[in-house]
This record gives structure tokens, C-alpha cells and sequence, in this order.
């Protein structure tokens, strides 16, 4: 089976080709899901009351759900919790996460590390805070390759280059020497996704990953992670405050407010036919405000 | 207001600055009362019939250079941008356009290397400090910035933080404060709040609470650097809604966003800042629907919409090779 950095590294781009899973947009599948949340509540024990009261979505190889929602709604714990790595005094409370047929609940702290990178991963808001100032940046893609894949150094250097040509950086030879203050945002969040592609997970989660960017650095990093959902059968979990964001990448949306999913739909459904105030609200910002407004709705 | 001689030459900052010259252009029309001199401002500068207004703001040819020697770099080059009366204009920038030096040169805060800026036909491009002072007392052009925290007093309760420009004119206490409750009230926010310190507001009230406070004075201009990139959906829109509102009161607007979509709404017109240089400017209609510029094309087709082709990927590649970014 190919991996997803053979996928994504190899020069004339392959379209996906998935074993028995589905094929992206494919029709009535019976295909397991690589991630299944199902009604996840997440509690803050020492508070002792419910922050997020039951999340569920499935994602499919190739499929992107998308959870928009402010800060505070619960969509970042919500992802922590995928990931296994949610703040000291919060747990799930009730509900079960599975990853590629496992039950979460049930895997140790050693299982959680082999998970993590090599099947689902992740990349946030802040790419500069999980890079060490002091390391070429290149060396730390290099290591999560050594200790994940086992390769060796010069090949390990060599994969390095090929993830940070795959994130479309121009130099991948330079950029691999460099350190982090010597890159623009736009160039560390790349680094980031590169890094967080590096052992081939199967299952990206995208949290707020383009929120502090230019518009047209935004562009790039979702066009970036479309071109990976096509060429490697990634399945992309994106978080962002912007619906148009989600709806720009994402085949299913989920609207969260204060720990609740308050709409829930294919996006085209949920544009078109939100039910929920809030969702409407979201909508008309765009509609009234943004660059919507002089937009026809071509798909009415 | 253009009776005073034009004071741009090298030497407008050695300007010797006797007392007299303390109340600058204000001197010469409204001796002392700079709330006499508000009141006055209207008749003082309505035109006469058949005559068309002087723009609010007009920058002509501005040069912003920091840094000295091999270290020297442009900011701003050539940027020229008339705001007319009750205009609102969207000044879109990313990272490194030069879009928060220009709000900074138009409120005085950075020096001009080269060009004109005149507000209110007033020539303020050489002002000193002195005389920018006194052209702020007067309360002509205001701001608010992305953080409100930055443009309010922490240590002011909210009443203080509106009635203190009104103050500083010489406005009687009971006015100020009537006048506080009023623009208050405009964006939406109840008098039980005047008491409060910002922060304990949350940060779509303190912004709501900038906005006033910038109003208070009656401003003819107002300078807005990113005033709703740090807020959420809702607050976002009653900000914007209350600025649309502005527009009635002819009050000019200059937005400057990083966000094209946030702007689209509200402006008449928007200018495209790129690399220090406006590249594009024009209705706001058509250079979101018929943008001209290669650097205009990639910001458009970037813009995130609920409603977009997502099939623009290819050609958004297609202009970032073009424009080497």
C-alpha cells in the first residue's frame, strides 16, 4: 500500500487510490470511518459541569468535516479529545471516539504516542509556538521522521526536503537550514503541516490553522490542504471561527455554539437552508458584509 | 483654515514655537474657545452653492521611509487618496503593504519623507508636534484601533474616556456628559456602563466603546486600523452596522483592513495597498467584481465566501507565480 508521502512527494501527482476504503465523493459506501465521534460530551472535573455536551461527526478517506464556532464553543476541546491530549482536569464524560476501528477509551498512554503523527495529527493556530527557536527547522521534520519511520539521518534529511517541496515551499533545500525567525508565518505554518505529515498520518485535524494569516497566505495553506485531501486521501478535520473557511473545504459542517452542535448538515444544506439563528447569523455577515454581497449565487 | 502659511519645509520641526503659537491655525479664527470653535466649524466650512467641497482627507504623493543608510527601506511610496465628505474608504493591505504607516501618517504619527497630506484642506503633512496637538484637541480627525485596550485609558472609567476629549476643548461637564450619554446610546450600549473600567467590558463593548469616544467630538474624519479583525461574528456585524450608520452624519471613513470581506460591505470605495504602493483603487463594486491589478485578482479570488467557485485554485497559482509572493 502506498504511503501518504508517496503520495504527496511523488512528482507526477496520482490520484488517490484507496484500497477498499472510499473513494472521495464516492456514492453509498460502506467504508469503516478513520474517525468516528459519537455523542461526545467533554466535562471539566474540577468545575464539575459539562463543556461540551455531545459531538458526533464520521470522517471517510478524502472527506473533510468542518466545525466552525467562537472561541469558547467547545471546538478545539473537542479536537484535543480526538487527539488524546486534553487539558489536565477535563475528560469525556460520555460518548466514544474511534480511530481507524479503535476505541480511544481503551488505548494507554504508549498506544496514544504511537497513534499520534502516524495516523491522526494536527496543526494550530500558532506554528512558531511548536517549534524550537533554537533548532533548524528542517532537523525537527527530520527527527519526527527518524523516530517514526525508523530512518535513518541522511535519509530522513532527504524525505525532510521532499515534505517541505510537498508543502510547496520554494527552496526546500534553504528553508530546511533556516530557523524559525527567519521564516514568515505563512512559510512556519507550511513547515508545520509538513511536520505534521511527516510519519503519514491518515487523519489531519486543521485547528484555527489559517486564522492568523494574510488572506492570500489563507488561500494558500487551504489550497495546500485540498491538494493533500485529493493526492494522498487525507481526511481533514477544519476548525476555524469563519464559516466560509469551512464551507470553502469541507463536505460536511458542524456549527458549535457554547458546547452545543447547533446545526449539522452537508455544507451546501446548511448554506442554503441553515435552521439555526446562529448559522444565519454566520451567514449573513458574509452575505451583508462580505464580498458575498456582490457575489450571484450561481448555485441557488 | 488655508490661511495659515504652509509650514513644510526642512525646518518645520527647528520651528520656533512661542507661546502665542500654542493654539496653531485655531488661534486665527476662534481666539481661546475651542468649543465655540466646534460649533463654528460647520458654517466655517460649508461651501458655497455651485462650489463642490474640498476632500476631507487628500494625500498626495506620500513617501514613508524608515530605517537610515543600507538599513533604509520604503514603507509607503507614492500613494495619493482623497476622502471625500461622508465617504467611507476600505484601504485593504496584508502583512508589509504599508497600510498601518498610512493610518500613522495621516494621524501625524509618523513623518512624511515626501508628498502632501491635508485634512480638511488644512496642510498637516509638516505640523509639529505642537501644532498636531492642538489639531487633535480639536478633535477634527479621531481613530480606533484593533485593540480597543490600545485606545482606551484602562485606568478611566468609561464615562471619563468620553467626556475627556470634550473636556479638553473646554466643553462644560454637564454637556460632556449628556453628550457621552448620547453616542453611547449610538453604538448601542446602556448608561449602566459608565461607571465600569474597560476592562471590565467584554471586547465587542470596549470596541463599541472606542467607536463613541472617537465620535464624541464629531469628528469630520475618522481613521479605523483593523477594527473588527479581533472580534466575533456578532460584534463584528453591529460594529459594522454602526459604522454604516456614520455615513448619514458625513462623517469620512478610512478603513484599513487586512480583510478584504470585512470592508466590501461598508465601503464606497476601496484602494488596494501592496508593497507600499496603492495599486488598485476604485468602487468597491468593481474591484471586487472586475479587479484590474494581478495583486487585486489573487486578493479577490483568496477572500474566503460561503458562495465562490472552489475551482479558482489553479488560477490563484497561476498569480502568485506571477507576483512572485
Amino acid at each position: 500500500m502506498t504511503t501518504l508521502s508517496d503520495n504527496i512527494t511523488a512528482r507526477p501527482t496520482r490520484p488517490y487510490a484507496p484500497g477498499n476504503a472510499a473513494a472521495p465523493g464516492g456514492s453509498a459506501t460502506t467504508a469503516p470511518p478513520l474517525l468516528a465521534v459519537r455523542d461526545v460530551r467533554i466535562s471539566d472535573r474540577v468545575a464539575d459541569r459539562d463543556i461540551v455536551h455531545g459531538v458526533s461527526f464520521e470522517l471517510t478517506p478524502g472527506r473533510t468535516v468542518g466545525i466552525v464556532g467562537e472561541s469558547g464553543s467547545g471546538k478545539t476541546l473537542t479536537c484535543r479529545a480526538a487527539l488524546g491530549i486534553l487539558p489536565p482536569h477535563f475528560e469525556i464524560g460520555a460518548g466514544s471516539i474511534e480511530i481507524d476501528g479503535t476505541d480511544t477509551a481503551t488505548l494507554t498512554a504508549a498506544d496514544w504516542t504511537a497513534l499520534r503523527g502516524a495516523t491522526i495529527s494536527a496543526v494550530f493556530q500558532d506554528p512558531a509556538s511548536y517549534l524550537n527557536p533554537s533548532i533548524r527547522v528542517g532537523a525537527q521534520i527530520a527527527e519526527v521522521v527518524r523516530v517514526k519511520k525508523g530512518l535513518g539521518r541522511r535519509e530522513a534529511r532527504h524525505r525532510a526536503v521532499e515534505l517541505l517541496h510537498a508543502v510547496h515551499l520554494r527552496e526546500p533545500e534553504l528553508v530546511y537550514g533556516q530557523y524559525t525567525h527567519e521564516l514568515s508565518g505563512g512559510m512556519l505554518q507550511r513547515v508545520l503541516i509538513a511536520t505534521a505529515i511527516a510519519a503519514d498520518p491518515r487523519i489531519l485535524i486543521a485547528d484555527e490553522a489559517t486564522t492568523a494569516l494574510d488572506v492570500t497566505v489563507q488561500a494558500e495553506i487551504l489550497d495546500l490542504l485540498a491538494d493533500l485531501r485529493e493526492r494522498a486521501g487525507l481526511a481533514l478535520v477544519v476548525v476555524s471561527h469563519d464559516l466560509a473557511v469551512v464551507s470553502q473545504l469541507c463536505d460536511e459542517v458542524l456549527v458549535m455554539r457554547q458546547g452545543h452542535v447547533v446545526e449539522r448538515g452537508p455544507t451546501r444544506t446548511v448554506l442554503h437552508e441553515p435552521r439555526h439563528e446562529y448559522t444565519r447569523l454566520l451567514i449573513a455577515e458574509h452575505e451583508q458584509y462580505g464580498l458575498d454581497k456582490f457575489l450571484a449565487k450561481e448555485d441557488a | 483654515m488655508t490661511t495659515e502659511p504652509s509650514p513644510r519645509s526642512p525646518s518645520g520641526t527647528r520651528e520656533p514655537s512661542p507661546p502665542e503659537d500654542s493654539t496653531g491655525t485655531r488661534a486665527q479664527r476662534s481666539p481661546g474657545d475651542s468649543g465655540r470653535l466646534r460649533e463654528a466649524r460647520p458654517t466655517g466650512h460649508s461651501p458655497g452653492p455651485g462650489t463642490t467641497p474640498p476632500p476631507v482627507l487628500q494625500v498626495a504623493g506620500l513617501r514613508v521611509r524608515y530605517g537610515l543608510g543600507r538599513r533604509r527601506r520604503t514603507a509607503l511610496d507614492g500613494v495619493s487618496l482623497d476622502v471625500a465628505r461622508g465617504e467611507t474608504v476600505g484601504v485593504i493591505g496584508e502583512t508589509g503593504s504599508g497600510k498601518s504607516t498610512l493610518a500613522r501618517a495621516i494621524l501625524g504619527l509618523v513623518r512624511a519623507d515626501a508628498g502632501t497630506i491635508a485634512i480638511g484642506g488644512e496642510d498637516v503633512g509638516g505640523h509639529n508636534r505642537r501644532r498636531w496637538r492642538a489639531l487633535r484637541r480639536r478633535g477634527v480627525v479621531q481613530y480606533v484601533f484593533q485593540d480597543p485596550l490600545r485606545s482606551l485609558d484602562p485606568d478611566l472609567t468609561i464615562e471619563d474616556s468620553l467626556t475627556e476629549p470634550l473636556l479638553v476643548q473646554g466643553v462644560p461637564r454637564q454637556e460632556a456628559a449628556a453628550r457621552a450619554r448620547t453616542f453611547l446610546d449610538r453604538v448601542r450600549l446602556t448608561e449602566e456602563l459608565l461607571g465600569r473600567l474597560p476592562g471590565e467590558l467584554s471586547g465587542g463593548q470596549r470596541q463599541r466603546v472606542a467607536v463613541a469616544r472617537a465620535l464624541v467630538t464629531e469628528p469630520r474624519l475618522v481613521i479605523l486600523d483593523e477594527p473588527v479583525s479581533a472580534l466575533d461574528s456578532a460584534n463584528r456585524v453591529q460594529i459594522l452596522e454602526i459604522l454604516k450608520e456614520l455615513r448619514s452624519d458625513g462623517v469620512a471613513l478610512v478603513f484599513i483592513s487586512h480583510d478584504l470581506g470585512s470592508v466590501a460591505g461598508i465601503a464606497d470605495r476601496i484602494a488596494v495597498l501592496h508593497q507600499g504602493e496603492l495599486v488598485e483603487t476604485g468602487t468597491a463594486r468593481d474591484v471586487i467584481q472586475r479587479p484590474r491589478h494581478p495583486y487585486t485578482r489573487l486578493l479577490v479570488s483568496s477572500a474566503p465566501t460561503l458562495h465562490g467557485a472552489p475551482a479558482e485554485r489553479a488560477e490563484r497559482a497561476a498569480l502568485r507565480a506571477l507576483l512572485h509572493v
